[in-house]
């Protein structure tokens, strides 16, 4: 099913691709009636707080060692807390908290979040803390600042996170770690020269970062591939995937369907108002590629995975009465979430088919009542296995513990503005992303729920449910 | 190429012949399709694919059903026009091809006959290497031998990197040689050197080995969790892979030869060198003969084997192939170590059925070298286990030991640093009982003192639970003493392990006359998962291994009194075949527990027991030569230098007690059978006392516990091959001389008076 569509989104030009999507759109409203008619509730629980998105926003995202190649991360983050007071309005002291996720953490700025806020304005009496979780560490970010809010310790956090992959931390050599240690305690010069003297060749070679398991020293790509591999994706069906992403993508950006983007004055550069990885190609070209981390007989290559990515986002998350008593008109309501984990050697990246039924579940919803699926594309193989996943019985009973198969989310509600392979993917600010994409979704396609799902390094998963905030 | 298909044909047909069953095959070709059991093909986009599976068995062996089939479907594809080029795979996760069967070969009566049939594989092997259309090999799983020959033979080669897949060619391990062209075609394809390193060595290759060394061209990772098990899919994946290697081969797309790097050149260039080549047959030819001492012939044939086929082409290397393993198909020494093949198969069983439960918490007592050796081997297998000791030091040593045990697994990349400490995990260390009420068997390896083993015993009851098993590790006390002090003797089972236990294969498990049989089933389902080969004897002094050394060591002390140096002792058990000469062995068992060992088993069976003054080793023992453990004992250690010294300070205790030796029965091979004797007779007394089940475990026990010569076969093996009445007269002639520490006992003397019995059929 999900094939054939994407087949004749390949295949036909762009405008009756938007006629293929209107009728899909009617279609889905008809069925979200009929949902309504049964269960258009709201999710609201009696002696929980109802927490709200009041906007969000993020930095153009771009390819890493493009404009933003000089900078620092926490600059970066430090824009996008800036767009977000702008774009609220916000009094610089109404915030209580802030929370930011970082992956790759530059070791000068380790608290992210502080170095941020302190550049951006924020009071210094609002305290600020970095939190990380692989890929959904901002998702990490903004569910603590739900947890805050419930427990009724907050009523203003501001959410972000930040990722920038044109500087990482290279490393000496252990050894050489080591020498230089001792090289501060030695006392006499002799024990200094004989620890200099100790030091070889070998021990000069730097220690790079790479996007590989801990655990099981497996990159992520080439799980990725395996992964693929296992529910039988064909390297055709990621590159059609890929394709749609990029496609979507373009036309969201040409429509102006990306309103959480804004503008940023680089220092010493341009402004930068645009993400720069969407880039529509063919299937032709796409199949020119060599794959890139099983060769040669692999299928993920470079224009099936989501790219190497700088760019930061933020989000204010308040309880309902404050936004309400400050006057603003809030985006939805941030409902149920899960975090999920299984084993990170052969399920690194199936986070999104274990997390979507348990918050579903949670809940009391099924797919149909969902109106709106963004799900983080970190390769298009394993958003196909994902899907392929939740439509097998077969998996669902032997490794779910279910009866019967999740189902998977009809294509026409999928990701429709693009996803992580088109827009970028900087670590830890996608999460936000995929929050306030829903929000604009729901606003602009007129429906009630929204599902985000995402996978995560180290075999971890998250999904959260949010709900339209009534026009 | 019409002949030589004919050929195969015939040949086939000749196999069939043998089958019964099977005769209407031959009537038409689609009866011939439906009756076909082992070997199917389909043709997928002009790529035969052909699967091998033995519905018969867990392994594939080419057996003469397989070899049949698999000819006639080779000929079929040949025959299809439309099939551009084939994959050979297996539909059995765990095994493309373990080997040849065995028992094709055992029932040969001659070696002529054994030669006639492997010349039928090896044309069969030329035919698929020089086939008009190319032959992938998928492999996934073991392929060992004749499935590695046959996988070589092909043109060209992908491999899982899964753990099970394993390459390798163990025929020199049963006393073969890989006779299906492996001896030919290994040298050309990975060079000499790792050619003879593998056949020699019989080691095992792993996937990743394999890439670098040429061995395979490409490597399939193992996936996880599909849309179908991850055993299942991963096959399925190597078969698609495999089918477009095929497409490529045949398309002229993929090419066979890799280019050579420049060292590679230059190695080509030096093994061109004819001085070279002959260096190298030499260097290997005696580093085998130091290492066999020529009691292995299967070593030396492949070295020739393989030389002939070099320096003669490759005719000539075929003949020589077939014919030496015929002629050693026939040695007794290939038959010695076959049976130990099987005997190790039949002891890695649980012949006492499923326990009720499952071992999942197993608490050892004692953190010394035995007690963490046997945490060691347990730790990896899912099992959490309580290490405790009464000391911190001796805890702390022996939780180093366990970690070091894994970490070394980590530096051969066995292992991740990851898996390592997820597996210490279940390791916990301490001084008290804590977790012992959910224990399911608790391993005691204190010190051998039966008031301390009682101490201990009564401890341990008072905290596990009721159906908690108390299994004791000791090499000489009877359990049924050391059962005495428990309340439940029927959860009470002695579990004698070997030092080292990581490395020591055999465990010897001995149940009382109170033992339940379901903590025997539960005792031997740990030492399987623990990986060992197991026996299971009754109890009595010594059970089955201590005592059978007992006499023997009685008898070497006896050797050095009478003047022979232990490097002279030593070189003449070597000589005899056993891995370990006696005086370093003493060495290595420890003086003190030999001792320990010759006085209880003494003062148990009297004079038999007989032979050196015990007194020997007490003066060492207060003397502090000790064994290896400090220092010096026969030989002194910590010296790096190679050559052991001998320790002059035994040598003076030797010559305080020295005896005159009788000059009858002391010429070299004299000695060698007074101490195999006496291990022998004692081996047969155990069986014929009903301490021993059968006279297979009684080999094992032998061969895998105390080095007892391999080629032999084992104790009541090298009876039957060596004859009980010729042993009987060595015996009675010694027993002249010595007395009643040499008189047969009455088992061997049934044996030797009717030569149709025989212990192994």
């Amino acid at each position: 099913m999900a094939s054939m569509l994407l087949t004749s989104l390949r295949s036909s030009p762009l405008t009756s691709v938007q006629a293929a999507q209107f009728a899909a759109r009617s279609f889905s409203t008809s069925v979200h009636l009929q949902a309504q008619a049964k269960s258009k509730k709201t999710l609201a629980k009696p002696g929980v707080k109802n927490i709200v998105l009041v906007d969000g926003v993020r930095t153009p995202f771009l390819l890493s060692g493009t404009t933003y190649a000089d900078l620092m991360p926490h600059d970066l983050a430090r824009a996008a807390l800036q767009g977000l007071l702008n774009r609220t309005g916000l009094p610089k002291d109404a915030v209580d908290y802030i929370v930011y996720g970082s992956v790759i953490q530059e070791v000068k700025t380790s608290n992210v979040a502080r170095e941020a806020a302190l550049g951006a304005g924020f009071s210094d009496k609002t305290p600020a803390h970095t939190v990380t979780m692989a890929c959904i560490s901002s998702n990490q970010a903004m569910t603590t600042a739900v947890g805050l809010i419930a427990a009724g310790q907050c009523d203003a956090v501001v959410a972000g996170g930040v990722e920038f992959m044109s500087d990482v931390p290279i490393r000496h050599s252990r050894k050489m770690r080591k020498t230089m240690l001792s090289l501060n305690k030695a006392k006499t010069l002799g024990a200094r020269l004989s620890l200099l003297g100790s030091i070889r060749l070998a021990h000069l070679s730097p220690e790079l970062p790479a996007v590989a398991e801990f655990s099981t020293a497996e990159t992520m790509g080439h799980s990725a591939d395996r992964l693929a591999a296992a529910f039988g994706v064909t390297r055709l069906e990621q590159d059609e995937f890929a394709l749609r992403s990029h496609t979507l993508a373009k036309k969201a950006q040409d429509s102006g369907l990306l309103s959480d983007v804004i503008s940023f004055k680089v220092p010493g550069r341009d402004i930068v108002s645009k993400d720069n990885g969407i880039r529509p190609s063919t299937m032709e070209q796409m199949a020119k590629l060599k794959p890139a981390f099983i060769k040669p007989h692999g299928t993920v290559t470079a224009a099936n995975s989501s790219f190497l990515t700088d760019g930061a986002s933020a989000v204010l998350i308040m309880s309902e009465e404050k936004a309400l008593a400050m006057g603003y008109k809030p985006k939805a309501y941030l409902r149920d979430f899960v975090y999920v984990s299984q084993d990170p050697k052969d399920q690194l990246l199936l986070g999104p088919t274990y997390a979507t039924p348990k918050v579903l579940e949670k809940s009391g919803l099924t797919f149909n009542d969902i109106d709106v699926f963004e799900f983080h594309e970190a390769f298009a193989g394993q958003i196909m296995a994902n899907l392929k996943a939740m439509e097998s019985d077969w998996f669902a009973q032997t490794y779910m513990g279910r009866k019967t198969k999740v189902g998977a989310p009809p294509m026409e509600k999928f990701n429709s503005w693009g996803g992580s392979l088109s827009l970028g993917h900087p670590f830890a600010a996608t999460g936000c992303r995929l929050v306030t994409t829903v929000a604009h979704r729901l606003q602009k396609e007129g429906g009630q729920y929204g599902l985000v799902a995402a996978c995560a390094a180290g075999g971890q998963g998250h999904a959260m449910v949010i709900e339209a905030y009534p026009q | 190429m019409a002949s030589t298909r004919l050929l195969l044909t015939r040949s086939g047909c000749t196999a069939l012949k043998t089958i019964t069953g099977h005769g209407q095959r031959s009537l038409s070709v689609s009866s011939a399709v439906l009756a076909r059991t082992h070997v199917s093909y389909e043709v997928k986009d002009n790529v035969a694919v052909v699967r091998i599976n033995d519905p018969t068995s867990k392994v594939n062996t080419l057996g003469r059903h397989m070899q049949a089939e698999l000819v006639e479907v080779i000929n079929e594809i040949w025959g299809n026009s439309a099939v551009k080029s084939a994959v050979l795979i297996s539909s059995k996760p765990g095994s493309f091809i373990a080997g040849a069967d065995l028992n094709m070969f055992q029932a040969c009566k001659t070696a002529e006959e054994v030669t006639k049939m492997l010349q039928a594989g090896q044309k069969m092997f030329e035919q698929i290497e020089k086939s008009p259309i190319p032959f992938v090999a998928a492999i996934n799983g073991s392929c060992l031998g004749g499935g590695l020959e046959f996988a070589i033979a092909c043109q060209y080669r992908i491999a899982t990197k899964n753990k099970k897949t394993i390459l390798g060619t163990p025929e020199v391990m049963l006393g073969l040689l890989p006779g299906a062209g492996g001896t030919q075609r290994l040298p050309k394809m990975v060079g000499l050197p790792a050619a003879f390193d593998m056949m020699l060595t019989g080691r095992n290759i792993k996937a990743e080995k394999a890439k670098k060394m040429g061995l395979v061209h490409q490597l399939v990772d193992p996936l996880g969790p599909g849309l179908k098990s991850p055993e299942e899919r991963t096959i399925e994946y190597l078969e698609e892979v495999a089918v477009d290697f095929a497409k490529g081969l045949a398309g002229k797309k993929v090419t066979v030869e890799k280019k050579k790097g420049l060292m590679q050149k230059v190695q080509d260039f030096v093994m061109g060198l004819p001085p070279v080549r002959k260096q190298i047959y030499k260097t290997v030819h005696s580093k085998v003969m130091k290492q066999s001492k020529g009691l292995y012939p299967a070593p030396l044939k492949i070295i020739e084997c393989v030389q002939t086929g070099i320096e003669k082409g490759n005719a000539a290397g075929y003949l020589a192939e077939s014919e030496n393993f015929g002629k050693l198909a026939m040695t007794s020494v290939s038959r010695a170590l076959i049976g130990l093949f099987y005997g190790q198969v039949a002891c890695k069983k649980n012949h006492f059925g499923q326990p009720e439960r499952e071992v999942k918490k197993l608490a050892v007592l004692g953190a010394g070298l035995m007690g963490a050796g046997i945490a060691q081997v347990t730790i990896d297998k899912g099992v959490a286990i309580i290490l405790k000791d009464t000391t911190e030091e001796g805890l702390a040593r022996g939780q180093q030991q366990v970690f070091k045990g894994l970490n070394d697994k980590t530096k051969k990349k066995n292992l991740t640093t990851f898996e390592r400490d997820r597996i210490m995990s279940m390791l916990s260390g301490q001084l008290d009982y804590r977790g012992f009420e959910n224990a399911d068997m608790v391993i005691e390896a204190v010190f051998e003192d039966l008031s301390i083993k009682h101490k201990v015993m009564k401890e341990v009851e008072a905290v596990i639970p009721p159906h908690c098993i108390f299994a004791t590790n000791t090499s000489a006390l009877p359990i049924k003493d050391i059962a005495a002090a428990s309340k439940r003797p029927e959860k009470v089972i002695g579990m004698h392990y070997f030092s080292p236990v990581d490395k020591m294969q055999l465990l010897e498990i001995i149940t009382t006359n109170k033992t339940s049989k379901d903590t025997t089933a539960s005792a031997v389902a740990v030492g399987l998962k623990q990986g060992k080969v197991i026996i299971v004897v009754g109890d009595g002094p010594g059970f089955y291994t201590t005592r059978c050394l007992g006499p023997m060591l009685a008898e070497a002390i006896r050797v050095l009194q009478e003047g022979v140096g232990p490097k002279k002792l030593d070189s003449l058990t070597t000589g005899f075949g056993f891995p370990v000469g006696t005086a370093t062995l003493a060495d290595e068992v420890g003086i003190d527990v030999a001792a320990h060992v010759a006085e209880d088993l003494g003062k148990a069976f009297g004079t038999r027991f007989g032979g050196g003054n015990v007194e020997v080793l007490k003066m060492m023992i207060q003397k502090g030569f000790k064994g290896r453990k400090s220092g010096k004992g026969c030989y002194v250690y910590g010296a790096k230098s190679k050559e052991k010294k001998v320790n002059s300070g035994a040598e003076d205790i030797l010559k305080s007690f020295k005896l005159t030796a009788p000059p009858a029965v002391s010429a070299d091979e004299d000695i060698q059978y007074r101490l195999v004797s006496r291990f022998v007779n004692e081996a047969i007394l155990c069986l014929q006392e009903g301490i021993l089940p059968d006279p297979v475990q009684g080999d094992i026990g032998a061969v895998f516990g105390l080095g007892f010569p391999p080629c032999l076969g084992g104790p009541f093996r090298f009876v039957d091959s060596y004859g009980a009445d010729k042993l009987v007269q060595k015996m009675k002639r010694f027993e002249e001389a010595y007395g009643n520490q040499f008189t047969p006992c009455q088992l061997l003397l049934d044996h030797a008076k009717d030569s149709s019995k025989r212990f192994h059929k």
